[in-house]
């Protein structure tokens, strides 16, 4: 499956979230609750990496 | 003299912050503590801009050239970290999206008054906000609206009471009073005056000194969205704002006031709702406030809204505050009333209500603000 | 109208396929993409496992954001009206700050044993996880499963603290055998020890580890080497939707009766939002829940004896406020520091709304999930004070704005 991550485009497992496949994105409780990891997904603010997976031709922009 | 003042919200603070600059003794009884009612459910609006011409807007525009000075000395006083409160002067925009006549006509009204209003273009209002909605029929820019955090400008202005020697006891409540006391759960305070600065709750205590006062709480709620750049510079409002303010219907009623923060957050205010004191969510109100801040600024849409809080504002039949002496009991003083312009209006009342304790010239004229006007009968 | 279970952990699908067989349908709403909850979590490369009646209707990847009376607002301007609501919402780690907690590699538990059961992932080769509670052992056994090295310091003394509470030893015998699973784990476990420092510029390096006293204050200290760091100090429930129903609390939990009714008649709550006990304790009190709420007596009840020893055994001590310095990040959305707080005291609040505006603490993106129990714990303040969110999750204005549509 391919997507881009900060304009770079990647192919990632099928089943695979934001939070699995980018490093150092913020993640500090990965089940969706601290707000760390947002990104901004297909320009869709505030998306939180750790619970968003990732579907073919996602835009990942990271902070 | 020793006054008690009841209640630490932003007009209580005011009070006793001019009262212990004229040199007065003061308590501050407040059940939960400072700011934690009215108060920190507010947007910090210091505005001149929502006000007809009249005695509210005088004690505005009052406010409004006190506030800057009395900051800076209470930075003298307390230091840079106790007397930030997030002050910015940084202007207000009215547009109208329809009928540009209604607006022109308040704005003259007001610059007849001395109110800075200057009606600009179009293209000049996008260029002092560049994501406005482009279906504006007028602007009218007002740079004398400011805006404080509120919590802050209440717990300043308590911080230099207690530095004066003055004393703050949260966690007690206000029961009634004696001839030369205030009785509160934890005990009785001797003072020579009271002063009710209890908010919607101002009512209630006045009843309790066997003196009623017809105050009653309209409910706001705001918006608050998650950080986001550059979205939003001023105040900026919809021109339907002043139609809300003044209106006594009991119905919803929405106007927008949208506006960032220094923390990055846009704040989408505000409904104003006679509910009595019920707490609870009414998405529909939330859903009205949404449309309408994103009918001013479009690219709200793609932005999350992450909390939403509700105040009860404290507002008179007239829709002007009470500050004076109550002649039915001798001791007791108002200050109260100030529907949703209390943060703007505190410093003035404060100083006006100290002014006519300690016998001084009041700075604006006081009669309006009278507890026996005809404006308050039943 | 339908009786709808928010949460499909194990409280929350013992609910729904309870009510379902009871003859009623049900719609089963939860954030995730799968049914599992946290400790069922599902690997996304295993097959799905799904709510196999066919009156439970499952709506994944969906939040309540809003209550209202009995009409639910749903993520992407969708709305339900309930007949019965079963409120399963579970609770997410609790951490407790210390300096350096907020550089990156510095994880919850729930992390390490999300990204571990659910994508396969280490969080670290070399991973300490630090705290207290029995659930820091599946959290280290799912770090070995991944192929990490770890280590496990708890904080409380358990080993010897159990041997005061035989009657619920008794009654959690079986909870115990379970824990045997976890003996590869016994090796690398110290008890009465924490993490209480963490160093490194762009991320965590090594982390400075203290042998406790009872009351949780340091001793003897040494630094260590490590590329990830796990906390877990217990759980906070999920309280913001059963707060804005208005269900009344008892000590920081959703307060039941033995059918699981809340003190709102037509809502039930079951699991780790009506006190922490686990997995088991959970599924059982969704069964009760489920059969209530469909209107059926089943005739069971719950034994709470093994998970309120469990708050004794593993209770959070004191002794961690020592562990702070002044720029220590209290709150880390807003990056506030035990100074800022401590100037917003300082100035005079005291009420929950006034500290947060004066500090900043728990006003931003996670709305004091994170921060709450710290500073109530710090300020002496209730805790669920910091739960009420009448909007649950963040939403686009733009789906606000929307008129939703009737989820049926």
């Amino acid at each position: 499956m391919n997507v881009t991550i900060n304009g770079e485009p990647a192919t990632v497992e099928p089943g695979r979230t934001i939070a699995a496949v980018v490093p150092n994105v913020g993640v500090f409780c990965a089940i969706g609750v601290c707000h760390g990891c947002l990104v901004t997904v297909n320009d869709v603010p505030d998306v939180r990496a750790c619970q968003r997976v990732l579907r073919e031709g996602d835009e990942v922009i990271t902070r | 003299m020793h006054v008690v003042v009841v209640g630490a919200g932003v007009i209580g603070a005011a009070c006793a912050e001019a009262l212990s600059a004229a040199g007065a003794t003061v308590t501050v009884v407040d059940r939960s503590g400072p700011a934690a009612g009215t108060t920190g459910a507010g947007e910090g609006n210091v505005l001149v801009s929502d006000k007809e011409p009249g005695p509210e807007l005088e004690l505005a525009q009052a406010a409004r050239r006190q506030l800057p000075e009395l900051l800076a000395k209470l930075a003298d006083e307390l230091g840079p970290e106790l007397s930030d409160v997030e002050w910015q002067p940084k202007g207000g925009l009215v547009v109208a999206t329809t009928d540009p006549r209604p607006l022109r006509d308040f704005a003259e009204r007001q610059r007849t008054a001395g109110v800075t209003a200057h009606e600009i273009t179009p293209e000049q209002a996008f260029e002092l906000e560049p994501n406005l909605t482009r279906e504006i029929t007028t602007a009218v820019h007002y740079p004398e609206d400011g805006q404080v955090q509120p919590v802050l400008l209440a717990t300043t202005l308590l911080s230099a009471v207690r530095q004066r020697g003055g004393r703050l006891l949260s966690g007690v409540t206000a029961t009634g009073a004696t001839k030369s006391a205030l009785v509160t759960d934890s005990g009785t305070i001797a003072c020579d005056h009271i002063v009710n600065a209890c908010g919607p709750w101002a009512g209630d205590f006045a009843s309790k000194l066997g003196a009623p006062l017809p105050v009653l709480p309209r409910r706001g709620l705001i918006l608050v969205t998650t950080p986001v750049a550059d979205l939003v510079r001023h105040k900026v409002y919809d021109a339907d704002y002043v139609g809300a303010v003044a209106s006594g219907d009991a119905d919803l009623q929405t106007s927008t006031v949208v506006e960032s923060t220094p923390a990055g957050t846009v704040l989408i205010g505000s409904s104003r709702q006679r509910v009595g004191f019920d707490e609870t969510i009414q998405v529909d109100v939330l859903r009205e406030l949404a449309r309408k801040a994103i009918r001013l600024f479009p690219r709200l849409a793609g932005v999350n809204v992450m909390r939403a809080y509700g105040g009860f504002r404290p507002y008179t039949p007239d829709h002007l505050p009470v500050v004076g002496a109550d002649p039915r009991v001798p001791g007791l003083w108002h200050a109260t009333g100030h529907e949703g312009a209390g943060i703007g209006l505190a410093v003035a009342t404060g100083r006006l209500l100290a002014e006519l304790m300690t016998g001084q010239e009041p700075h604006v004229d006081p009669k309006p603000f009278r507890v026996d006007r005809p404006g308050l009968a039943a | 109208m339908t009786i709808v279970v928010v949460g499909a952990g194990p409280a929350g699908v013992n609910a729904a396929v309870t009510a379902a067989r009871a003859g009623k349908d049900v719609l089963l709403i939860d954030s995730a993409a799968r049914i599992g909850g946290q400790y069922h979590r599902q690997s996304f490369r295993a097959k799905e496992i799904r709510v196999a009646h066919e009156r439970v209707r499952h709506l994944p990847d969906t939040t309540v954001w809003a209550i209202e009376d009995n009409r639910l607002h749903l993520t992407g301007s969708r709305v339900v009206t309930a007949e019965k609501l079963i409120l399963a919402t579970g609770a997410y780690d609790r951490t407790l700050p210390f300096p350096g907690w907020d550089l990156p590699g510095v994880y919850t538990a729930g992390a390490a044993q999300a990204m571990a059961k659910g994508q396969g992932i280490a969080l670290g080769r070399n991973v300490i996880v630090a705290g207290t509670g029995p659930f820091l052992l599946p959290v280290a056994s799912s770090l070995l499963d991944v192929g990490a090295k770890v280590r496990v310091f708890e904080a409380n003394s358990p080993s010897h603290r159990w041997l005061r509470e035989p009657t619920a030893l008794f009654a959690g015998r079986r909870k115990l055998l379970e824990l045997t699973r976890y003996a590869k784990v016994a090796r690398h476990y110290r008890e009465r020890t924490a993490v209480i420092a963490a160093h490194g510029d762009d991320r965590v390096r090594e982390v400075t580890v203290a042998e406790l006293d009872d009351n949780w204050n340091p001793l003897r200290q040494k630094r260590i080497a490590v590329d990830a760091v796990c906390v877990g100090y217990g759980f906070v429930p999920q309280l913001e939707l059963a707060i804005a129903a208005g269900c009344r609390l008892s000590d920081g939990f959703v307060a039941v009766d033995e059918q699981q009714r809340t003190s709102v008649p037509w809502i039930f709550a079951a699991g780790e939002i009506t006190g922490v006990g686990g997995a088991d304790l959970a599924a059982d009190e969704g069964v009760i829940a489920g059969a209530a709420a469909a209107g059926v007596q089943l005739g069971l009840t719950v034994d709470r004896r093994f998970a309120d020893a469990l708050t004794r055994v593993y209770a959070v001590k004191d002794g961690w406020k020592s562990w702070l310095t002044d720029d220590t990040i209290i709150c880390r959305c807003e990056r506030v520091t035990r100074h800022r707080l401590q100037e917003a005291t300082g100035r005079g609040a005291t009420a929950t709304r006034a500290v947060k505006l004066a500090s900043r603490a728990g006003l931003g993106p996670c709305q004091g999930r994170i921060c709450g129990a710290t500073v109530a714990d710090l300020l002496d303040l209730d805790p669920t004070t910091f739960a009420r969110r009448p909007i649950a999750t963040p939403i686009p204005l733009g789906d606000l704005a929307a008129n939703p549509v009737e989820e049926q």
